[in-house]
């Protein structure tokens, strides 16, 4: 085992590198434009200001890119772990014909290279109405995360003993009625990570989220920011002011998730 | 709800006991069927609307494609000096990214796991970078490779790791390591939450009786810690091997495949395929390709792994 002064060294190292670029996004978002290019490198603007955080809020639509972006991610992170819990519970307690080949199914959803998908599933989404909206996008993220979402939830019940249920459906309960009885609060904290996983999958999408939408009530606001990019002037101030205040609430999810997550996944004990 | 009373109330007939059977054999299917219908509908359904594009001309904007080729695309990709260099820089690209993300997520897995004054708000910070958009984290980064505003290529030449302080994403030779480095910082919070849980889930009680019987801190790490965190290590290693390899958004983002294509690897050749030269027809071969060398990786790793838990 190392000594202390080894341990808090490697992990200041960690902390640093894993700060830096945070800071970075900070400090350029809070430089006034005439200053970023002009002062050369500096650690720290010699002036500061908070304009590009207000034109963001007030000059562009990012408010509501902000609030498409919370309602399609909070949205696909619920159902993605709802029908990935009930997947999961299937997968853990039941031995049935076509397991296995569901499994494999969804195994290989992991390898497509999704940019491969676009086409067909713009072709799929459009007689549907789909395009163009928030409801697409959920649907589109809630495929893309209900597998890996179900192989965790399943790893979770795992976790839990048969004793458990069995016990609660002789004294009277049906089956459903001692998953959401017994279960379901034996799995909230792996039901935390899976939100987390999952939120933070939708929030940051931007392929899918580019080729579905362009009206501004259905933009999510990593497309918002390639906006920044397409103006003939590119605004590095704004657009690194936008992806901080876009990166505090996916950071404030996961401030609260994280706790959870460990405990979570040492619970279900994730062992392959 | 039904209660044991209400079953005594209720003197089940043989149809009634039939039918129960029958529901009961069908509970796990209905829990499962939301997602199966989602998977066929949303992915399985596409994936194969994809693969008869492999053999079709399929070029956006030109109102006379759409017809059969055969497998002329797959010639094409055979021949094709792009996609030899892009298959080369995924490998290089996907290896050297796992590599450190696996190595510095399993170092701080173990730092992590001691307690230690301040270890829940270390732990919160370091964990960080996982929450961050990887578009934007690609932005963020290729602006701070930029040597007229940004300290870093300064900080590199000082360390003797850059010849002269420039921008290694205009280097063809050195600017892989910018998207490389970008999916690291990414990545580490990955492996070491995987990893940590893994670790916590190892009874101690094993590694007090290790050290009464005198085995020492290597020891134990060799023949408890790894064999403990084998699986996990297997499972994680080949889903994110898939997932790098996949993953273009930092490399679009940041270089765009450039310069001279030195950054340039299947998917973001895909995306360039499809959406620069609008050729579908092509850019789905090329997916199917590598859709079939994942296959086979994952289909060896899944072997390796399962004549590994065979030995233990």
């Amino acid at each position: 085992m190392v000594d202390w002064s080894v341990h808090y060294g490697l992990l200041a190292c960690f902390l640093f590198f894993a700060l830096f670029p945070l800071f970075w996004l900070f400090k350029v978002a809070v430089t006034p434009t005439n200053l970023l290019y002009s002062e050369g490198i500096r650690m720290w603007p010699s002036e500061t200001t908070w304009a590009n955080f207000a034109q963001v809020m007030t000059d562009t639509d990012f408010p509501q890119f902000f609030i498409n972006s919370a309602i399609v991610s909070g949205a696909t992170a619920l159902i993605s772990t709802l029908i990935a819990a009930a997947a999961g519970y299937s997968f853990s307690r039941f031995q049935y014909r076509g397991k296995a080949i569901i499994i494999v199914l969804m195994l290989i959803t992991q390898m497509f290279p999704l940019v491969m998908l676009i086409a067909p599933i713009f072709r799929i989404l459009t007689p549907l109405g789909l395009t163009d909206s928030l409801l697409g996008l959920v649907v589109v993220y809630t495929a893309f995360n209900v597998p890996f979402a179900t192989f965790l939830m399943q790893s979770f019940f795992d976790g839990i003993p048969k004793d458990l249920e069995e016990a609660a459906m002789i004294d009277g309960n049906t089956r459903f009625g001692a998953l959401v009885k017994i279960i379901f609060p034996l799995t909230l904290p792996g039901i935390a990570a899976t939100l987390g996983f999952v939120f933070t999958a939708a929030w940051s999408e931007l392929l899918f989220a580019l080729m579905l939408v362009s009206s501004p009530d259905a933009v999510t606001f990593p497309v918002g920011l390639l906006t920044f990019i397409s103006k003939f002037s590119v605004d590095f101030g704004q657009m690194m002011a936008a992806g901080f205040l876009a990166l505090i609430p996916a950071a404030i999810f996961f401030f609260l998730i994280q706790r959870y997550l460990v405990q979570g996944l040492t619970a279900g004990a994730v062992k392959g | 709800m039904t209660t044991a009373t209400d079953l005594g109330a209720h003197p089940a007939n043989r149809q009634g006991v039939t039918s129960r059977r029958f529901l009961s054999r069908l509970e796990p299917y209905f829990y499962a069927s939301p997602a199966i219908v989602l998977l066929v509908t949303v992915m399985m359904v596409p994936l194969v609307v994809g693969l008869t594009y492999t053999v079709r001309d399929i070029r956006i904007l030109n109102p006379f494609s759409g017809g059969y080729v055969g497998f002329a695309h797959f010639e094409a990709v055979w021949h094709d000096q792009n996609f030899h260099n892009a298959l080369f820089n995924t490998f290089w690209w996907t290896v050297t990214s796992l590599f450190f993300q696996f190595f510095l997520g399993l170092t701080l897995a173990l730092l992590l796991n001691r307690t230690f004054p301040g270890r829940r708000i270390i732990q919160s910070l370091v964990f960080l970078p996982w929450a961050v958009p990887a578009f934007l984290s690609g932005l963020n980064w290729a602006w701070m490779f930029n040597p007229v505003i940004s300290p870093l290529p300064h900080w590199l030449f000082a360390l003797g790791i850059l010849s002269e302080p420039t921008n290694i994403l205009s280097d063809p030779d050195l600017a892989m390591w910018g998207p490389i480095v970008a999916n690291i910082w990414f990545g580490i919070p990955f492996f070491a939450i995987t990893l940590l849980a893994a670790l916590q889930s190892i009874p101690g009680e094993i590694y007090e009786a290790a050290s009464i019987d005198g085995a020492s801190r290597r020891q134990q790490f060799v023949s408890i810690t790894l064999p403990f965190l084998a699986p996990t290590i297997a499972i994680t290693l080949m889903l994110r091997t898939i997932w790098i390899a996949n993953f273009a958004d930092l490399i679009i983002v940041m270089t765009n495949g450039g310069p001279a294509d030195s950054t340039q690897i299947v998917s973001s050749y895909i995306f360039t395929q499809a959406f620069r030269r609008l050729d579908f027809g092509y850019a789905s071969a090329i997916a199917a390709v590598l859709l079939v060398l994942l296959l086979a990786y994952a289909v060896s790793i899944i072997f390796i792994r399962r004549s590994l838990l065979r030995e233990t």
